[in-house]
This record gives C-alpha cells, structure tokens and sequence, in this order.
C-alpha cells in the first residue's frame, strides 16, 4: 500500500496524478477463510482490521451485500461521546473514542475526527438530576465531563436560546472531548488497512443462508457462491434478526427506523455537537456548512430505511425553539436508517448457540460512536473467546436479568 | 404517513392518531415456565423481515387496541383484526397469502 502524506500529494502533482492505486481491492471470493465477517460497515470492518493488527489473523473475508459503508455507517450523524452512566458502557465507548483521537495516524487515513466538544442539554429538572449523576459516575470512570451552567453553554453555542418558555436551558453535560468524524471516511480508512493486510473486501455479495455441522458453522452462503469459515462474525445492524434467523437463533431486537436531515449549506455558525434528549433532537454543523440533524425513532418495526414524515417535523419544531436560527433554513435532504433496537438499549457483543458463530449487534440509535471500540472488544472475542470489554454485553444477560440499562441513563438520543 | 383503519370504532386512522405496542401474539407461559420461555416472552421477537404481526392502540380515537398484519419490507397493510385474537383470522390469512403466495403463519419463527 503506498502511504498518503504530503510529500506524495507533491509527487503525484508533477506526474498529473496518475500514480494513486486504488484503496482497497476488489477479488473474488475464496473457497473457504478462517473467518468470515458478514457486514462491511464500520463495525464489521473495524473487527476484520483488530482480527488482523491485534492477533495477527488475516484470513478474513468481510462479505457485504451492498456496497462499503451503505448501510448505517453512512446514514448516521456522525456524533461521539463517550458520556454514559453504567461502567461498563462507559468502558466501551471510551476506548473507542480514545482510538479515534489517533485512528488517522493509525489507519493512514484522513477520518477528519474533530473534538470539538459535545454538549448534552439540560432542559428539564429531572435531566439536571440525571446529569449530575452521569457526570459523577464519569468522574469514577475516567471519562472527562463536566455539568456546566445556561452560561457557559451561550458562550459555547451562542446561537443558542437559553431562555426558551417551554424548553429553559438549565445546564448542560459537557464532554469536551466528544466530537464528529467523517462516516464514510471511517469505513474506507478501515476497508483499506484490511485490504493491504491481505483481507478479502467483498463488495455486492450477499449471504442467504449460514451453514452448520453438528452445531458448528461451517460456512456461508452467498449469492456468490458458498463460502466456508471457521468462525463467523454477524455484524449487520438492522438486519440482524435476519441474519440470526438464517443461523437458526432469535435475538432480544427489533429493527426500527430513525432518520436525520440536514439543511442547506451556511456560514459558520456553531462549533460544538448540542443534543437535547427532552425534544428529540441534536444539531451539529458539517464542514459544508449543513446543520447535520437527528431525530426520534419510528414506534414500528421497519425495514425500508425510510421513515416518517411527522418525526421529522416534530424534531425540527422542537428545536426551533432552542435554536431560533434554523427557523429560516431550508432542508436539503433527509434520509433513514435500520437501526437494531434492543430491550436495555445496549449493544450485543456475543457468542451464540450456534459455536464458532458471534453476534455484534443492537448499538440501536448510537453504533457510530462506538465503531473501533466495537472492533476492538469484539476482534478478542473472537480471536479468544472472552474480552473485558465484552464480558457484560452478551446475549445471556436478558435471561439473567444483568441489563445495562442505557435507555434511562441516555434518554433516548445519541 | 401509515394508515390503518380501526376494527373496533372503525375509521381510518392517521399515524399520528395511533401508539405502536410491539409485536403481536408473543405467547405467555404459565406458572412453571422455564427460564428460557420466560426470556423469549419478555425480550425474543420475531423481527421479521416481510409479513409482521403488530399490536397498536387508537390512542388519539377510541382509545382501543387491535391487531394490524404488515409487511416491513413494503410498510403494505394486509388488514386489521381484533386484539382479542390469539393468532390471526383466516380472513387476514388469506389477504396475506394473495400477496405473499407460499406464506404460512409463523413460517419466519
């Protein structure tokens, strides 16, 4: 793989660019692989490349049905924090986001990861409560927060209404550290790290059936051709439960669809991420200039990575208030994605009844984030069969009643 | 915007008008049920992708609850139904099955 830097942008100028390789290959399968990872978005490429880097296997293929990083790695907003309240979250998606700060450097890739700060709002007493606690428990955790006052959020934010008559701004769960990413980026950056440590990156081939032994996986199935494995990652978000049923087991999951929408391109205005949990909706300025917007979920399980159009008029409507500004600004587009919603709101990190057969699912509404902590913890799942940062995320927890409960602790945005 | 008409005050009924309530016809085990069968009632579903069975509640209307038969892929809508109904009518059956030749209740589980 030839490195990016800028001595080669100086090279490639005086010969009219005509020495770039292509970033990832593009080869037909194999007959058979040590590992099979079903799903080449973040979360399913950030495994293969930790698979790889970390344990030194390379005789992975990442089977994906449509085309890298289509699903919900390029449909979500972006947004990482790593603010949450149970320990064992917090463990997670810290070490993601800690991978983030270097993951440039890391993967010779540009993923424009920007700490620019992300400030979770403060709009009802029983959320200055609420936030208190996770900047507490953050405290203990080694996650740097902080509550900060309606003052210092106007001065971070000052397009900001803090006086709004329904929805005051009391406060505001401020992680300095928090950020956005480019999406697509992410994914490439991995795509081609895999790729140049000899990786199969199979693009429009997409799995119908898995195949077993006596208990085992064996391989897949594909619409090209069979495949096998030895062991086999399911990393598929929204279609999980589909998935999983080829594979002969259900899951705690129901897919759903929640969509974003950003506006027509503008001036600088805001160079922080600010999420209001009590309206539903959080706002983030792209480097075009669009005001990047998310959403509340649909209440019905879907799968046409559409969703409805009230929800996106209540999320604009409510922030309208807050934000003043965007009353005057013009959508752009809007999209949808499937996200895999389960009972706690907390991921799935897992071995299943079928053995050699792990799951990666249910990151629901908030995966982006998570995607090389993800990789991370799941990569030694795989690789060893237990990982600390995996240890409570696993499917047995619903029958045991260990849950981690995100879905009071979060709200409902991420 | 989905729209699904009420069996119980019988009007078509906006989205904005009704609250989604899961999955329809999640068995509940008695007293002496395994673990196991008591994680699936509480946590396990279906999910299906294509022919879906949902309870929803005429929230902003009569107030009551019914059964809808959907299709996840296409958002069509086979029919509503009674929520005082263990598994879906014949009725609805056959509307799905005029669309969706070969399907069979609970082939997906």
């Amino acid at each position: 793989m030839k490195r990016y830097s800028a001595f080669a942008i100086a090279k490639e100028a005086l010969r009219q660019h005509m020495g770039w390789e292509r970033a990832w290959a593009s080869p037909d399968p194999r007959a058979s692989y040590d590992v099979i990872i079903i799903g080449a978005g973040g979360h399913g490429l950030a495994t293969a490349y930790y698979l790889g880097k970390n344990f030194g296997i390379t005789n992975v293929a990442i089977l994906e049905k449509g085309w890298l990083g289509g699903g919900n790695t390029g449909r979500n907003t972006t947004i990482i924090r790593s603010n949450y309240l149970q320990d064992a979250s917090a463990a997670i998606y810290e070490k993601a986001r800690s991978l983030y700060e270097t993951l440039s450097q890391e993967l010779n890739y540009n993923v424009m990861f920007s700490p620019r700060g992300v400030m979770m709002l403060a709009q009802t007493q029983h959320e200055v409560r609420g936030y208190l606690r996770t900047a507490h428990a953050n405290a203990l955790q080694g996650v740097t927060t902080e509550f900060i006052t309606p003052q210092r959020v106007k001065e971070l934010c000052p397009i900001m209404n803090i006086d709004g008559p329904r929805y005051p701004v009391l406060g505001a769960l401020w992680q300095p550290r928090g950020g956005t990413a480019r999406h697509d980026a992410v994914a490439w950056g991995y795509a081609r790290a895999c790729s140049d440590m000899g990786m199969h990156v199979i693009q429009k081939c997409e799995v119908t059936g898995v195949r077993s032994e006596g208990g085992r996986v064996t391989g897949v199935t594909t619409t090209r051709g069979d495949i096998g494995c030895s062991k086999l990652g399911i990393v598929v978000a929204g279609h999980s439960g589909h998935v999983a049923e080829m594979a002969g087991f259900r899951l705690p999951l129901e897919s759903i669809a929640l969509q974003a929408l950003v506006s027509e391109p503008i001036k600088p205005c805001m160079d922080v991420v600010v999420m209001a949990n009590t309206v539903h909706g959080y706002m983030s300025q792209s480097d075009k200039g669009e005001m990047v917007i998310g959403g509340g979920t649909d209440g019905f399980n879907n799968y046409t990575q559409r969703g409805s159009f009230h929800h996106i008029e209540e999320t604009v409507r409510a922030l309208v208030e807050t934000f003043p500004m965007i009353s005057r600004l013009k959508m752009l587009r809007q999209w949808g994605g499937i996200v895999d919603m389960t009972g706690d709101r907390s991921p799935i990190l897992s071995a299943t009844p079928l053995e050699g057969c792990f799951i990666n699912c249910g990151w629901g509404t908030g995966g982006f984030k998570a995607i090389p902590g993800s990789g991370w913890g799941m990569a030694e799942l795989m690789a060893k069969g237990a990982s600390p940062l995996t240890a409570e995320f696993g499917l047995n927890r619903f029958r045991e009643g260990r849950f981690i409960d995100e879905s009071v602790a979060a709200g409902v945005a991420h | 915007m989905l729209i699904l008409h009420c069996p119980c005050c019988g009007i078509d009924a906006d989205e904005t008008e009704l609250h989604p309530g899961g999955e329809a016809h999640v068995k509940r085990f008695g007293p002496g049920a395994s673990d196991a069968e008591f994680e699936s009632y509480l946590f396990g579903r279906e999910n299906p992708k294509g022919v879906h069975f949902e309870r929803w509640r005429h929230a902003n209307g009569c107030g009551k609850w019914f059964h809808a038969a959907r299709d996840t892929v296409t958002l069509e809508v086979f029919g509503t139904y009674s929520a005082q109904l263990t598994a879906p009518p014949q009725d609805i059956r056959d509307a799905v099955t005029a669309k969706r030749p070969g399907w069979s209740w609970r082939d997906f589980a």
